[in-house]
């Protein structure tokens, strides 16, 4: 049970966070509620590389006197990849709410089945 | 100059995308010339880069002279740099095609329009050429949010399967970057070489399986392998005639080559689970071929047809790599190179047509033979490139598809070839039939007749003809292209 909380439920938690992206675009018919569902799905392998870095005991790696060897100090190297995800996560978000702008204003409405059928009228 | 070729491919095309709209608010003449001299450059690394490789082999560039695998490395071998040739000629091609389309434009949205265009091609190339697989995830993105930005700039319908496409390439990328999670993970490491050597002992766990699936999933996602293909019909139908023929013709099939590049390089193809992988992909492909090849005879929009026909060749892309043999890479990156060319061709030759007639409904081709000759004799070879008739390059892809199938004794492969091959001639004939064959209406034959203007501008009318004979080039040349360069790729032959 111990090993369940300090090392494995928290992957349990990301798969379920990274599923819940794919349910939300296929089952909600709003499409602001459908770019959400896409944010959490990319927060979801966010989370995990950040996970992997992680270690038991370890401090952040900045070199303090005293403190010598790669044990002590979490591995920094999913931070930085993940400070590039989070980037490219904000320029998608950006860039699909503009198109969503974009679809408001001419259609009046974000509701999937209502746009479908303004567009083919 | 010289040392630096590598990264001049990917930094030339950067740095004048980001210049674009300032220029374009000065002189949109100057953002022409400076676009077209762009991709012109890095065309010219490209070529320059390959040849490098293919006399003195593979070439690692250390950016900022970091070295591999702390560093990224640029690697031109001869797929990577074949690959990279491909993309910046075609982006060139479709450059000098662009500017008929954007003249009539205000100076925004032409820089606009130059800046993503521009990063397209600088994303897309960076993708061929690095060496690292997290850098290919951030040239990923770099290239679809471009490619997100040139859809939705048709029109309203563009910009809702723009939407569409935003939601779905991102699904894809997640999946990619979950991947690369798993690997880093299971290594520690990001470097493509040294993964290679770090996954050998390790390709018979399970979560190398993991990872390789979440990869598969990703890029078929980005490379609209079916049953994946959703966002693609209706992305390729609205998106405008000045950008499509470049995403139609490269972007899946850079992808494709991503796939290629974690099969064959990375993992392996006789490794552990890569066979149990690869066949599942080979029957999902011949599915999708023969699928798709009867949804596009069943549309009636030109540009629809061609999207449908897309889904069908990422097929023949995906068969090759199932293969997982010699003469299934071959024909399978003989088939990105060939369906590049001719995708782009047909795009060319719908957007020629819209240009002239404002039509894009096969009904209303009628005659159009004689209207546009050169471009209906670039749209011939390119049909015919489609269904494979030799000396067309599309001959020789699936030949050896064929090839490679036989070799694994799958004969239900080569059927699937021939079947869909015949389905390809029935859809291009049909729109041959109208072109050649059928008589336009009076009142619109009176038009055209009086219409004494040339058929198309020259800076349209060069890029279709170029393309077409490029097809027929390509075919011709198959023996030397395969034999000096595509049997150079091969992991472990030539070099």
């Amino acid at each position: 049970m111990r090993e369940l909380f300090t090392e494995h439920l928290i992957y349990w938690l990301i798969l379920f966070l990274f599923m819940l992206g794919p349910y939300g675009m296929i089952f909600k018919k709003n499409l602001v509620k459908k770019l959400m569902s896409m944010n959490i799905m990319q927060v979801a392998v966010i989370l995990f590389f950040l996970a992997l870095g992680q270690k038991t005991g370890g401090t952040i790696p900045i070199n303090l006197p005293g403190l010598i060897g790669a044990e002590h100090y979490i591995n920094p190297l999913p931070h930085t990849l993940m400070l590039t995800a989070i980037v490219v996560s904000l320029a998608t978000l950006g860039v699909s709410l503009g198109l969503l702008l974009t679809v408001q204003k001419r259609y009046g409405t974000l509701e999937e089945d209502e746009l479908l059928r303004r567009m083919n009228q | 100059m010289k040392e630096q070729l590598p990264a001049l491919i990917v930094i030339v095309p950067l740095l004048i995308a980001l210049l674009s709209p300032l220029v374009a608010y000065f002189s949109t003449r100057l953002l022409r010339g400076l676009g077209l001299t762009a991709a012109a450059v890095s065309f010219v690394s490209a070529v320059g880069a390959l040849g490098h490789a293919l006399t003195k082999g593979p070439w690692h560039y250390y950016f900022g002279n970091w070295a591999p695998p702390w560093g990224i490395e640029y690697v031109i071998d001869p797929l990577s740099g074949l690959m990279a040739v491909l993309v910046s000629f075609l982006s060139l091609v479709v450059l000098i095609y662009t500017d008929s389309f954007l003249r009539e434009e205000g100076w925004l949205k032409q820089g606009i329009h130059y800046a993503l265009y521009l990063l397209l091609t600088a994303g897309l190339l960076g993708m061929t050429v690095t060496g690292d697989v997290f850098n290919l995830y951030v040239f990923l993105e770099i290239s679809s949010l471009s490619a997100y930005g040139l859809i939705a700039s048709g029109g309203y319908k563009a910009t809702v399967s723009a939407f569409r496409y935003v939601l779905v390439g991102t699904v894809g990328a997640s999946f990619y970057l979950l991947g690369v999670g798993y690997l880093y993970a299971i290594t520690g490491s990001l470097n493509m070489a040294d993964l290679t050597v770090r996954l050998q002992p390790l390709l018979d766990s399970q979560a190398v399986l993991i990872a390789m699936v979440l990869i598969l999933v990703g890029m078929g996602i980005k490379m609209a392998l079916f049953p994946l293909h959703g966002w693609l019909p209706d992305a390729y139908t609205y998106s405008p005639p000045a950008a499509i023929p470049f995403i139609a013709g490269v972007m899946t099939k850079v992808m494709a080559y991503v796939l290629l590049r974690y099969f064959f390089f990375i993992f392996g193809v006789l490794n552990g689970f890569v066979p149990l992988v690869l066949e599942v992909v080979g029957w999902i492909a011949a599915l999708g071929i023969i699928l798709a090849s009867v949804m596009a005879i069943a549309q009636s929009d030109f540009r629809r047809m061609l999207a449908f026909s897309s889904v069908a060749q990422v097929g023949y892309i995906g068969l090759g790599l199932s293969l997982g043999n010699m003469f299934g890479f071959i024909g399978a990156v003989f088939h990105i190179i060939n369906h590049a060319i001719m995708k782009c061709c047909l795009f060319l030759v719908a957007g020629g047509v819209k240009w002239k007639t404002g039509e894009h409904l096969i009904e209303k081709y009628a005659e159009m033979s004689r209207r546009m000759p050169l471009t209906m004799g670039a749209f011939l070879l390119g049909a015919f490139s489609m269904v494979g008739i030799p000396p067309t390059a599309g001959f020789f892809s699936k030949w050896y598809l064929i090839l490679g199938a036989i070799e694994k004794d799958l004969w239900i492969y080569v059927v699937v070839i021939i079947l869909s091959s015949l389905l390809n001639a029935i859809y291009f004939f049909r729109v041959i039939e109208q072109a050649y064959l059928k008589k336009a209406p009076v009142a619109e034959r009176e038009k055209f007749v009086e219409d004494k203007k040339p058929e198309l501008p020259a800076t349209m009318l060069v890029p279709i003809v170029v393309l077409g004979a490029c097809i027929l080039v390509v075919g011709i040349l198959n023996e030397p292209l395969v034999s000096n360069i595509l049997l150079m790729a091969f992991p472990g032959g030539g070099l």
